[in-house]
């Protein structure tokens, strides 16, 4: 059984078709990147996948459980408990420290573990920041926050919305490397992209025009191997 | 990969604990980390909540501070001897009946005749102190006597006489008793009894004062060869009028030998002067309070606005709608209770600066109201808070991330 299936998934916004009977399968441990123009409905697809809007018609099966009909309360009580969300613009509450907005996914999920939270950020290299605002981080720190904060809590997916759209070169390349160490750990990640580099390393693509799966394409070159890149 | 913890090792207290830990750490960071927007909103919340504590201050202590100024058009009570004379124990007991903070003062008159130059005129005397405090309206051109010789004369006197302050007379005193009848004629005895006086003061009331001599007790019983007894006692009381009814009829029942009643045309205008003052106030402080609820509202409302994008944060984080009202209620609460310290401090000076300029004199701090001014400031901060929060729910967390 697949982790995540969408079966004749539509999204309507008036005339418009910002999803149209899409189908897709995303198993367990997949990393999956979803790329496509402005418009081709990535944002739409990464917004019903996360259990942030709801689709028109269709059925979207996360670990076996149709999702696409529940009510606002589940769809909460789903993104708490099994999704992990990266966005391109980092989304850090400004007023909370480092480790205090990865503490934050905790309080909504279970328990806040300052601990546990601290360790999140040493995963990604950020130990030393833990104290900081998001004011006094770069763009690539803040975005590796957002990603101990995605997987503080274990989710089944992580998914991420351009989470290299602010980033320089060298920060992509760090949080790309994450991307690889969490997938080495079995982790189920979506990464949605305009960036070609990004969508390249990962094990597959779909490519998405006017609302529909255009095509696919499976990275025969993937490793799955991390580069030796310092995080400090 | 499943999570690790496990949360049935864990107690269900320290779960609770540690949760609770992190909300206060939340909205601690959330109030001292967003100064400037904060500073705003507790400025709104303790300025609403200074005003109404000032105002209930005022309210309460109107009838206080009015009844002190109402004391100066003079005594709102008379005590007369059902018979002929009261005595000093009856007085005595009339004072005990009154209670300390209440009494303003007690002035128990004699009045004779005396001649002055074969000429009569009415004297009276008193405890002089004790007339200054029933009779603050009097003008005194001179000094209040304070030594036994020495007499304060009305106007008329004054001018019946040619007398000033400083000049002499001498005043004599015939009783009745001592008059004889003889040969068909009446012949009046003139007895020796006679006071020399210096005239300290004269007085100046428009009214039937101006025709009198005012010399103390001591002096008239020189003067009169008699023990003290008094003809009419003034009592000034501040008091509200019901209290005051209260109190005659105590006097009239428990002193015997004598009746109490009030100065009505003085006792209901005050009546009539202090019901539409606290109306007043009453009235304000309802407007205060309704002003208060809309700026804390508006406050509140623009600080959610602007926390748009964190509210839909948190909800894409898995934030129900529960956890979001808790978060923003109970900023508010902090808030209300912070501003209503605040407020109640500063409404004790609002108060007391009104209370010395418009009243000039001091009010003393309930302490009670600074209780019930943060509990109002934190009822009126959840309810104005109620709207802006309910608004927050809304937000949908996939539109305000994309920053729409």
């Amino acid at each position: 059984m697949s982790l995540l299936e969408l079966k004749n998934v539509s999204k309507v916004y008036g005339n418009l078709h910002a999803l149209d009977h899409v189908s897709l399968k995303v198993e367990k441990g997949e990393w999956l990147a979803i790329m496509g123009p402005s418009g081709s409905g990535k944002s739409t697809m990464m917004n019903i996948i996360g259990a942030l809007d709801k689709a028109t018609e269709g059925e979207i099966l996360l670990d076996g459980e149709d999702i696409s009909r529940k009510n606002a309360r589940a769809l909460t009580d789903i993104r708490r408990d099994k999704i992990g969300l990266i966005f391109q613009q980092f989304h850090l509450v400004s007023y909370l420290t480092a480790v205090e907005n990865v503490m934050l996914a905790q309080y909504y999920h279970s328990l806040p573990d300052e601990k546990e939270a601290l360790e999140a950020l040493e995963r990604v290299g950020l130990a030393d920041r833990a104290k900081h605002y998001p004011s006094q981080l770069s763009g690539g720190e803040q975005q590796r926050v957002c990603v101990a904060r995605a997987l503080i809590n274990y989710p089944e997916i992580i998914l991420a919305d351009e989470p290299t759209g602010n980033l320089d070169e060298a920060n992509e390349e760090i949080v790309v490397e994450l991307f690889r160490k969490l997938h080495l750990e079995g982790t189920t990640l979506i990464v949605v992209t305009h960036n070609p580099e990004v969508a390249e390393v990962a094990q597959r693509t779909i490519v998405l025009r006017n609302g529909r799966v255009d095509h696919e394409m499976i990275n025969e070159n993937f490793t799955g191997k991390i580069k030796h890149i310092t995080l400090q | 990969m499943e999570k690790t913890v496990n949360l049935q090792i864990q107690d269900t207290k320290d779960i609770d604990m540690k949760k609770r830990k992190m909300y206060i750490r939340m909205i601690t960071a959330s109030l001292l980390r967003r100064r400037s927007r904060m500073i705003i909103a507790l400025l709104a919340i303790s300025i609403g909540a200074m005003i109404l504590s000032g105002l209930v201050t005022i309210y309460i202590d109107v009838p206080r501070q009015m009844g002190a100024q109402f004391r100066s058009y003079g005594a709102n009570m008379i005590v007369t001897p059902d018979s002929d004379r009261m005595m000093p124990d009856q007085v005595e007991a009339v004072r005990g009946l009154v209670p300390d903070d209440k009494l303003v003062g007690i002035a128990a008159y004699r009045y004779e005749t005396v001649r002055v130059n074969d000429r009569p005129v009415m004297a009276a005397s008193a405890d002089l102190e004790q007339v200054q405090k029933t009779s603050p309206f009097w003008l005194v051109d001179g000094e209040w006597p304070a030594a036994d010789g020495e007499i304060m004369i009305g106007k008329n006197v004054a001018r019946m006489y040619n007398l000033k302050p400083g000049k002499r007379m001498t005043c004599t005193y015939a009783p009745e008793s001592e008059t004889e009848a003889g040969d068909g004629e009446t012949e009046e005895v003139v007895l020796d009894n006679w006071v020399d006086f210096t005239v300290t003061a004269i007085l100046d009331t428009g009214g039937k004062e101006e025709d009198y001599v005012y010399m103390r007790t001591s002096d008239m019983e020189k003067l009169t060869g008699e023990a003290t007894a008094y003809d009419v006692c003034e009592l000034s009381v501040s008091s509200g009028s019901d209290e005051l009814k209260a109190l005659s009829g105590k006097i009239s029942e428990q002193v015997p030998g004598v009746s109490a009643r009030l100065v009505k045309r003085v006792t209901e205008s005050e009546d009539t002067v202090l019901s539409k003052l606290q109306s007043l106030v009453l009235l304000v402080t309802v407007v205060v309070l309704a002003l208060t609820m809309i700026c804390v509202a508006t406050t509140m409302t623009a600080v959610v606005a602007e926390r748009r994008k964190e509210i839909g944060l948190r909800k894409a984080l898995g934030a129900s709608n529960q956890s979001i009202i808790a978060e923003f209620m109970g900023e508010g609460i902090v808030l209300g209770a912070c501003g209503g310290l605040l407020g109640a401090i500063l409404g004790f000076l609002f108060a007391q600066a009104v209370s010395r300029n418009v009243f000039h004199s001091s009010i003393t701090l309930m302490p009670w109201l600074v209780p019930v001014t943060i509990l109002a400031s934190v009822l009126v901060t959840g309810a104005a808070c109620m709207i802006p929060i309910r608004s927050a729910t809304q937000v949908d967390p996939a539109l305000v991330l994309k920053g729409e």
